[in-house]
């Protein structure tokens, strides 16, 4: 599997780009992955990505994305809870795409 | 003889084949799906107890933990680590894994 | 799994679906491979019902911990479950009881059922898939 340098640091990632060891991960990582998914990281992004690390500390899982909106309103209210919101911060797929940046493996169920 | 023991004994005769089989004084070491045999409550627990007469029985402690099991072994059931199991092997002439 | 491609238009037939898992974590990837496949028709909004039975009831254990081998602890996914609108859990009170365990030794709500229950739920399905 593809080997990157990230901030001076050699990490494996797998052919889509997730990290392989989600131990790695730092914020660099994050950085760096959010370039590569053409990202601009704010603090509303990053309240994402710290709740899918949550998540997948809870449960050992990557939640789909219907998953991920629904329990995102339960604990950050509806006005986040909803598509546009996070569609609007992760265009090309809130699951997918904060997964990532989280560095967590590409959700189950995501086609 | 060390005998090694995989399978779970609540779907497979493996554990059932070894404890028929083991002359006295042997070792059995319970590892992976095997080590549920070695718990308090189950049904091959009675099993267990009645081949500790002949048998020296041995289960793997991170395969027990690993399933939740850690807190129900049986008495007398030696519990070993990685290095428990590699002092089991080195003691015995022969080893035979069951599988 | 082709039933499901008449479901693109998303107002498609419901069908009663059971996945029967009979195996212990770790020693297979039964287990694990199941609950990903289960985890996976959340998403087609189909009628899911979670069965436990014979080895498979160890799967729920509580208190598991899998550092010791280095593998994942999947028994956490369980509780995931309700979150994908899989809420039908139920365990064979037959495996159970001969495994020493009860309710409180297991890590999600689950309805327990007698063999005649069970015979009936599995009768009613339109798919049974086995791990």
């Amino acid at each position: 599997m593809p080997m990157v340098n990230i901030a001076g640091k050699e990490v494996e990632v797998d052919e889509e780009g997730y990290l392989v060891d989600l131990s790695q991960w730092n914020e660099d990582i994050a950085k760096y992955m959010a370039v590569e998914e053409k990202v601009d990281l704010t603090d509303a992004h990053w309240e994402v990505v710290n709740f899918l690390r949550e998540y997948y500390a809870e449960y050992q899982i990557a939640p789909a994305v219907r998953v991920l909106t629904k329990a995102i309103g339960k604990k950050l209210g509806p006005e986040k809870g909803n598509n546009k919101y996070l569609y609007e911060l992760f265009p090309y797929g809130p699951a997918k795409q904060a997964c990532k940046i989280a560095g967590l493996p590409k959700p189950t169920g995501c086609i | 003889m060390l005998h090694i023991v995989n399978k779970s004994a609540t779907e497979r005769s493996s554990l059932e084949s070894c404890l028929r089989l083991a002359t006295k004084g042997s070792a059995v070491l319970l590892i992976e799906d095997a080590v549920y045999a070695a718990t308090k409550g189950g049904a091959a627990a009675a099993k267990i107890q009645a081949a500790q007469a002949d048998l020296k029985i041995y289960a793997l402690g991170p395969d027990l933990a690993a399933r939740g099991m850690a807190g129900r072994v049986l008495d007398g059931v030696n519990v070993v680590d990685y290095g428990g199991f590699v002092d089991l092997v080195a003691e015995h002439s022969n080893c035979q894994s069951w599988l | 799994m082709s039933d499901m491609d008449m479901e693109d238009d998303g107002s498609g037939i419901v069908k009663k679906f059971m996945f029967l898992n009979r195996k212990a974590p770790h020693g297979t990837v039964y287990a694990l491979e199941g609950l990903e496949v289960v985890l996976i028709t959340a998403a087609f909004d189909q009628d899911v019902s979670l069965v436990f039975t014979d080895d498979g009831v160890y799967q729920l254990m509580k208190g598991i911990d899998t550092k010791g081998i280095e593998v994942k602890d999947f028994s956490k996914t369980y509780r995931a479950l309700e979150g994908y609108d899989i809420e039908k859990l139920y365990v064979d009170r037959t495996s159970m009881e001969a495994r020493g365990l009860t309710e409180d030794d297991l890590i999600v709500d689950v309805t327990v059922m007698s063999d005649d229950e069970m015979k009936n739920l599995m009768a009613e399905q339109d798919v049974v898939i086995s791990f």
